[in-house]
């Protein structure tokens, strides 16, 4: 009995203090954007004025972010959705390959993708002074995890079946898409837009080539704090970004687990 | 509902063959006359859905192959404008819909109003009897239920034909008896023009008004249910419709010769001759006389009849099915009588 128990703590312990080595610098990150004094510790009280602060010198980023990555989510749809389902009512090599090439910018560096852009479209300079110069970026960086989120749920309701059924019925093809095609994708398409959002709005690497002092989103505007900023800002900033990311994290997560039993069980309610 | 009649529907020279060069489909002609139930029957792979398919327009022939309805050419208006109703293997019901929607639906592309529509649909789901699911989400429903809510909404849209892809394959064998049944009445109360796609042989032979058996891409007989059944073809379709018996010998002289003797028969000479007929197309004969004479092997009693297994000199087996009445048991000679007209000579 005692061995048992005590293994069973041990076991408590190490978990915890790995939980902790993890969250530890994460709830001191935050818990000093809303301290006084970081350096006096939190003897010298919580404030708000840090993010304040941060919401005077960086909120335009913020909006940017936002912009961008609901820019990102509609071009995404767009283009996604019925891309995915050209490519599974058609299983062919050259399908495969059209998915091949779109999923590519996923496997190389983001800064190389940037450099690429840069190169082939930095010429045109109202382009390239634009925030949509980005959003392109966040487009070619996203596309894929859309398509793959829809075009696995296309797979497992076997849309060629479902389209031509609705065909035979009289359907033409822009009915079958819009009454069969996308309802019946519509968890793919909520779990593939919560991850091109929340991928957007992180986006880092990419975005610091490709964007100019007045085109700044949150994550290179962070970088710029840490950089430039007291570490009390900086942090208030990090506070902000974890706000605006772990709702989405969370719900990506629920989503993630709720997806893979829906095409068996069907519908959802 | 009031009975109807669809259309009469002709191929002409349709063939298939894919993009990978493999030919499903060698060009064929086939009609189908207004009201008929038309089986397309044949092992997997032998092209019957692909012809069913090419009848819906989901499929093209090869160039020069035409398909007609009421001889108005539509080979090349694709599915959505040919009117026709079809019932796939996997049922292909939306998931996103209920019952009645599913069932609406052909009527709700075609514009008809929600009131209207849904008062249509329920009265075809009445005529199935499945008016109580009305409301069920797909996927609450019963392999047997799909199935019927499929055949409804296919029908729901008056087509000019109806299509069927196996629609029972799905399902257990008991289940399938019952449907069959039940299909077979619908088709007939609603004298519709029907293609039905199976690989079970006694589908075919319950539903068909006439039975097309399939073999490579070719048709192997066209013909009612008792011809292709008591006259085959050929050996393919003999051995893939029912059990057959084949004795194989010679023709001389108005006489079949093989190892179990001879039988008096009217047919020209053939130096080569396979006797094909059923087991319940022979009587047997107690003390035989000059003729076919066979060794009993094994008797099963099955209460309203008996299956006897027999065995030639040159040991092939004949099964026959007899009524109990006569006692037989293994080792006994027995006479094998053939009736007249229940054989065919290949």
């Amino acid at each position: 009995m005692i061995p048992h128990r005590l293994t069973f703590v041990l076991q408590l312990l190490v978990t915890l203090a790995c939980a902790a080595f993890l969250l530890v610098p994460a709830l001191a990150s935050m818990l000093a954007g809303v301290t006084a004094n970081y350096f006096q510790g939190l003897r010298s009280g919580l404030t708000l004025r840090w993010i304040g602060e941060v919401l005077a010198l960086y909120s335009g980023t913020i909006g940017l972010s936002i912009a961008i990555a609901l820019g990102t989510l509609g071009v995404t749809l767009v283009l996604g959705v019925p891309a995915a389902w050209a490519l599974a009512r058609k299983p062919s090599r050259l399908s495969r390959l059209v998915e091949e090439v779109v999923t590519l910018p996923v496997a190389i560096p983001g800064l190389a993708l940037a450099l690429a852009l840069i190169l082939a479209y930095g010429g045109f300079r109202a382009f390239r002074m634009s925030p949509l110069f980005i959003l392109v970026g966040h487009v070619l960086y996203t596309l894929p995890f859309m398509l793959r989120a829809v075009m696995a749920v296309l797979a497992a309701v076997d849309v060629k079946a479902l389209e031509e059924g609705a065909a035979s019925l009289g359907a033409s093809p822009l009915q079958r898409f819009f009454h069969v095609v996308v309802p019946n994708a519509k968890g793919g398409i909520l779990a593939g837009a919560l991850m091109v959002v929340t991928l957007s709005i992180g986006e880092f690497n990419l975005t610091w080539m490709l964007h100019t002092p007045l085109t700044k989103t949150l994550p290179v505007g962070l970088a710029d704090s840490y950089a430039s900023m007291r570490l009390e800002i900086a942090s208030a900033y990090t506070l902000i970004f974890f706000v605006l990311i772990v709702p989405l994290l969370v719900a990506l997560q629920m989503f993630g687990r709720a997806l893979p039993a829906a095409p068996a069980k069907g519908g959802r309610p | 509902m009031k009975p109807r009649t669809g259309a009469a529907v002709t191929l002409a020279g349709c063939g298939k063959t894919f993009a990978d060069g493999t030919r499903a489909l060698a060009p064929l002609d086939l009609s189908v006359a207004a009201g008929e139930t038309l089986v397309l029957l044949g092992p997997s792979g032998c092209g019957k859905t692909t012809l069913l398919r090419i009848i819906a327009g989901l499929e093209s022939p090869d160039a020069g192959g035409r398909v007609l309805f009421d001889g108005a050419d539509v080979t090349a208006l694709p599915i959505e404008k040919r009117n026709v109703g079809m019932v796939f293997q996997s049922y292909a019901l939306f998931p996103n819909m209920n019952v009645r929607e599913n069932v609406a639906y052909g009527l709700r592309v075609r514009g008809v109003g929600k009131a209207e529509r849904s008062r249509l649909a329920d009265e075809v789901l009445e005529m199935m009897r499945i008016d109580a699911l009305a409301e069920r989400r797909i996927t609450q429903l019963s392999g047997g239920q799909r199935q019927r809510v499929a055949l409804a909404r296919a029908l729901a849209v008056r087509p000019k034909a109806i299509l069927l892809d196996e629609p029972m394959a799905a399902l257990d064998a008991a289940l399938r008896e019952h449907l069959r049944g039940e299909i077979d009445a619908l088709l007939r109360r609603l004298s519709i023009t029907a293609v039905y796609v199976t690989h079970d042989q006694a589908e075919a032979l319950a539903l068909g008004d006439r039975i097309v058996v399939m073999r490579e891409g070719e048709i192997a007989q066209v013909g009612t249910p008792r011809e292709v059944y008591e006259r085959p073809a050929d050996a393919f379709v003999a051995s893939f419709v029912g059990t057959t018996n084949r004795l194989e010998g010679t023709v001389r002289g108005g006489r079949f010769a093989c190892a179990a003797g001879t039988m008096a028969l009217d047919a020209p000479d053939m130096p080569k001759a396979a006797l094909l007929f059923r087991p319940e197309a022979a009587r047997l004969v107690l003390d035989p006389p000059a003729g076919l004479v066979l060794k009993v092997e094994q008797v099963q009693f099955q209460g309203a009849r008996q299956k006897v297994t027999l065995c030639t000199p040159d040991s092939v087996r004949v099964v026959v099915e007899t009524p109990p009445d006569l006692e037989i048991a293994p080792g006994m000679l027995m006479g094998l009588a053939l009736d007249p007209n229940r054989f065919s000579l290949v």
